[in-house]
Formats: C-alpha cells, structure tokens, sequence
C-alpha cells in the first residue's frame, strides 16, 4: 500500500516539474514577459516572438517524452510496471 | 494540365486511397468499430491522433488567422500543442488504465451516477457539433474553390462526402485511413512551405527561413514584414497582440485545456496496448503536431508579405484590378475575396484605413489554399494543398462524427435506455446519429460564428469548460462525488454557453444575439472564443465546494481512483 502511495507522490512531484517547466516556456516567456524577451534577438527572431511561435512547441515535445521516459522507470522502481501482468 | 483537371486527378487519388484502406479494413464487430481492438502501435497511433487532431482549423485556417493576427496568432500555436502536456500527464494514461471504450462511461462510472454519464454525453455533443461545424466550413471554403462554384455550394457538396465517409468504417478503417491521411497532408502543408521559404530566404525550412534575411538582402523576413505593414497603416506583425496580454494568457489556457478535455482525442489512447503506450503516444502525437505547427508561422509570414506584394508592388505602384491573377478571379467567385474601387482608379488600394481600403473580403480560410497560388507554384503543388486540405478536414469530421454517435448508441442507448440493445441496432444508431450531426453542422455552417479556426476555438471552450475538469478531479481526487461533479459540469458548460450565446446568438445564429458580439461587453476583455477557461475555474470552484457539502463517494470508487493511479493490472479496453 505504501509503495503505491510513494509512487504517486513521485509521479505527482515529476507532474509539477513539468508542468512548471510547460507553464514558464509557454505563459511566462510567451507571453507575460514577452516584451522584455522581445529586445532580444535570435537570427531574425524577436526572442519572445520565437518562443510564442516555435520555443515553446519543441519544448514540450521534450517535455513529453521525459515523462514517459522517467515514468517509465518509477514503474519499474515501485514494482508496478504492467509487464509482470501476463 | 489545367489546375482544376489536376486537382480532380490528386484529389481524386488521394480518396480512392483512403476508401480502399477503410473497405480493407473494414468493421465487423462493435469493439472493432470503437477502438480498434487495442493493439495500435504507439506511432502509429501518434500519427492517427495526428491526422486526427489536425483539423481545416489546423490546416486550412490556422496559418490565415496568423498571416492577419501575427504574434497574437500565437495563441492557437501554443494552446494546440500545449494541451497535449497535461494529456500524457494528467489523463490518457489513466483512462487507458479504466479501460473502457468512451469518455463518458468513464465519467458514469467513476461517479456512480448514470445522470453524471448523461450530462458527459451532452457536453460532449455541444462541444463536437460546434467542431464539426468549423470542419464544415474549412470544407466548404475548400470544395468552392476547386469547383469553382459558390462557398453555399460547396458546403453541400461536402456533407455529402463527408456522410460517406463517416459511415464506411468504423475506428479501425479510421486508424488505417489516418495514417495515409497524415502523410498527404503534412506533404500537402510542407512542400509549398520549403519552396516559398526558399523563394524568399533561399532556406529551406521555413522553421528557420522565418528567421533568415530575404534573399539579395540584409534584412531579415520579420523585420520586412513589420515594415511594410507599417507603411500600410497596420500595426507590427511581431507584437501586436490579440487584444489583450490577459485575453491571450485566456484563450492559450481555454485552448491548452480543451485539447485534452475532447472526447475523439482522448478516445485515441484507448487503442494503445498498455499504459506506458499511452504516454509515448501523446509524445509522438505531438512530434507529428510539431512539423505541422512549427511550418505554420512561416506559413503565415510568408503569405502576408505574398499578398501584399502583390497588390503594393515592390516598385511602388498598385495592382491594376484588370490585370489581377488568375487565383483572385477564382477566389472572387467564391465569394470569399471582394474588392471594391472607391476611388474609380481601376487600381487595388490596400490599407489599414477602412476608409481607402479597396481588398474589402479576405476570408482568412483562403490563405492557406491560395499561398501556393499566391507564390506562383506549380499546379500540382496547388493542387496537392487541396487534397491535404480535404484530408484534414475529412479525417477530424470523421474522427468527432466516430465519437458523437457512440456517445449516443453506447452510451444514451446501451448505457442507459436500452441495455438489451443488440449489435446490430447499436450500429443502426450510431449511424443515425452521425447523419443527423452532419445535417445540424452542415446548417449551422451556412453561417458559421467565426472563421474555422475561431470555431474550432469555441468548441475547444466548451469542452474545456465541461469535460476536462471532471475527468482530472476523478483521477486526482478521490473525494471527488458525484453531487460535486455534476453540479461542476453543468455550471462549467452553463456559463461558458450563456457567455458565448450572448455574443455569437443561440446556437450561433447571429441575429439571436441578446447583447451583439461587441467587445465592450465582454468581461474584463476576454472574448467569446476565449471563455472555456474561465468556465473550467468555475467548474473547478463549484464542484470542489458541492463535493465537500455532500457524502464521499462509496469506498469502492476510492479504490478504482487508486487502482487506475498505477499502471499495473491494465488488461484490455473492457464493455460493460
């Protein structure tokens, strides 16, 4: 029972870094603070404007697969990977 | 070859491709038509949810919408991407994990309520039809240009084909099909898109020719852009935002949420083998959302500084209206483009001041269509964007006409009416059902509440609003009951319609609008398409408030919430 319990408490702590992560590169750089970071440039990009536009996106496909990817792990850690099922 | 013998030709192929796939194919048993039997590969699943997900908004729309929005179009770039983040974390693999075949059996039995299921079903059928009916109007914007015939015409045309192909295969055809599907249309998007890129910037990929200097020059692309629409009055492409930096913060989260709270998404994780799939899916889902979404601002860029070159040449003089392009006449017929000569000069005047402006109609729908033509591309490039246009749009209307007529034949009629109901009759049903969606969508497309993407926007609200909160308190709290999550839905749902009705009319017919879609009426500035964010707060807020003033749920639904936290025990997608 407690090892279901620290596994969900890992499982929800890696979501809230991630969702950090997601929330920074999207709503804070995208668009709170999209007017400073658009003093900087990146080849012909505004950085703002870049993160809003493309940043952002190849940021979260990264992000995906670095959950499923540690997830994938704590599965094996906790025992509660679905491979011992069959 | 003619462009319009070509088009027929590409067009023509790519759909005998698909029907012979889904007759291949075809369904035979009911779990077959749902859910494919469960045993998609991750990629290829992540490619089916792809073409899926991309719909006329992605495809046909979005890039227009941008062209004339500029960064304020971001809002569609990052809330269409984003959403699929809280999806691999926060859903698909647990509802993989429930196992069963539908969104709201999901939400019925979690919640122990058969009212709960019915509410999910009408949530889910708002939020659908609204979909189909910017689907409706990307194919309807589609089939009047390549018939040459009125955009009326071709949205009748198009529910005729799209009721045939709907109706030939169940999911099974639909993965199979999709997967074909998706190849056209990211060829179709990304072909124009490379040789526009290297026609401006001499780079290739228009992911980084965005930011490259135009070819011959040491300015670079944006900088141009903002430049020459500045000279024309307009405000810059690269800051302008959409109304407001609170408005956008809105719509991205009313967007981003709404992606993972749409039922023919989410019914897609289903399919996978196990759990951990459901992960790798959303992520692969999403790298094939990327070459798509990363293309579009380029897209966009592009076509503004096409077009307005076109009528403001680079040497300073302007069009002369009997001396415009082939492609202008074409989309004038369509009644989708419309220019008037104020001044009698016989000369096109582009502006920002409404006053001298003499471009008076450009559907944002064309861009995507005519860019190609625009750039002066060859005819089987034009002619293949028309075909990856259809496709798009085919494969989404398919994908929520799947969804709503389950909703009604397994959930309403098996779930609940009828429980003897046999195989046979349940197909009948769901067949009915996506005949009727089809009709009320195709009507309502007649005089669509925005264009297709901002449609498709309003529908992403609605679910976002509705369904997404339920399905995350039902995995996240186990307190969660079922007085608090209906009472959450139909105050999340509620309030999002009456905000959006009060603006876009009742069942977006424009002239029932109680108080006319004027921004000075919105709140705080937020507009319409913007809402379902607010009302999933709302949704968040009642049903946290109600759960807590009535009993917690029976102790058997706490032990299913902690059963589907864990990927071990997941057999396959079970009826019940």
């Amino acid at each position: 029972m407690s090892q279901k319990a620290d596994y969900w408490s890992a499982n929800l702590r890696l979501i809230a870094l991630c969702l950090a992560i997601w929330f920074v590169v999207s709503f804070v750089f995208g668009i709170i603070l999209v007017e400073p970071l658009n003093n900087i440039s990146l080849g012909g990009y505004k950085l703002g404007f870049w993160f809003a536009q493309q940043g952002s996106i190849y940021v979260f496909v990264a992000l995906i697969f670095f959950y499923a990817n540690r997830m994938g792990k704590l599965d094996k850690e906790h025992d509660v990977h679905e491979d011992k099922d069959v | 070859m003619s462009l319009q013998a070509m088009t027929y030709l590409v067009v023509g192929m790519t759909f005998a491709l698909y029907i012979g796939i889904a007759i291949w194919s075809r369904a035979s048993t009911t779990k077959d038509f749902y859910v494919a039997g469960s045993h998609v590969h991750p990629v290829a699943n992540g490619m089916a949810t792809a073409a899926d997900w991309m719909s006329a908004a992605s495809f046909i729309s979005m890039a227009g919408l941008i062209a004339f929005m500029g960064y304020g179009g971001s809002v569609f770039l990052m809330g269409w991407t984003g959403g699929y983040v809280l999806l691999a974390m926060l859903l698909a693999p647990y509802l993989r994990k429930f196992g069963k075949f539908t969104v709201p059996e999901f939400i019925g039995d979690r919640y122990y309520s058969k009212t709960a299921r019915i509410v999910a079903v009408i949530c889910l059928i708002v939020a659908s039809v609204t979909y189909v009916i910017g689907q409706m109007k990307g194919i309807g914007v589609a089939f009047s240009r390549f018939l040459e015939v009125d955009y009326n015409v071709g949205l009748v045309i198009g529910m005729g084909i799209v009721f045939v192909y709907a109706v030939l295969g169940g999911m099974k055809g639909i993965t199979y099909t999709q997967i074909a599907q998706y190849c056209v249309l990211i060829l179709a998007y990304t072909i124009p898109a490379i040789f526009i890129s290297l026609t401006l910037t001499g780079v290739p990929l228009p992911q980084l020719g965005l930011g490259a200097t135009m070819s011959g020059s040491e300015v670079f692309l944006l900088d141009r852009l903002d430049q020459v629409l500045s000279d024309l009055g307009f405000s810059d492409y690269t800051t302008t935002a959409r109304l407001s930096h609170l408005n956008m913060f809105v719509y991205t989260f009313s967007l981003m949420i709404g992606t993972a709270g749409l039922p023919h998404v989410i019914i897609r994780f289903f399919t996978v083998p196990k759990v951990k799939d459901a992960r790798s899916s959303a992520g692969w889902a999403l790298v094939f959302i990327a070459i798509l979404y990363t293309t579009a601002p380029g897209v966009a860029a592009m076509a503004r500084l096409n077009l307005i070159e076109t009528v403001n040449k680079p040497d300073g003089t302007q069009l002369v209206y009997a001396e415009r392009p082939t492609w202008m006449q074409k989309w004038e017929e369509t009644g989708l483009l419309a220019f008037e000569d104020k001044n009698g000069d016989g000369r096109i005047v582009y502006s920002a001041d409404a006053e001298v402006n003499e471009m008076v109609k450009v559907d944002r729908d064309i861009m995507v269509l005519a860019n190609p033509e625009i750039a002066g591309l060859p005819n089987w490039v034009i002619a293949l964007v028309a075909a990856g246009g259809l496709a798009a749009a085919l494969s989404t209307a398919a994908g929520l006409l799947l969804a709503i007529s389950s909703a009604i034949s397994h959930d309403l009629l098996k779930g609940v009416f009828k429980p003897d109901v046999t195989e046979q009759q349940e197909l009948l049903a769901s067949r009915i059902a996506m005949a009727f969606a089809i009709l009320l969508a195709g009507y309502l497309g007649f005089n669509p509440p925005d264009f297709a993407a901002g449609t498709v926007a309003l529908a992403f609200g609605l679910a976002a609003s509705s369904i997404f909160p339920a399905l995350m308190m039902g995995i996240f709290n186990k307190r969660m009951n079922k007085e608090g999550a209906i009472a959450g839905m139909v105050a999340g749902l509620g309030v999002t319609l009456l905000y959006v009705f009060q603006h876009k009319g009742i069942m977006f017919i424009a002239s029932t609008s109680y108080l006319g879609d004027m921004s000075p009426n919105w709140f705080l500035g937020i507009e319409p398409n913007a809402f379902g964010a607010i009302g999933a707060l709302i949704n968040f807020g009642v049903a946290y408030v109600v759960s807590h003033m009535t009993a917690a749920p029976p102790e058997h639904i706490q032990h299913i919430v902690e059963d589907i936290r864990v990927p071990h025990g997941a057999g396959e997608a079970i009826s019940h």
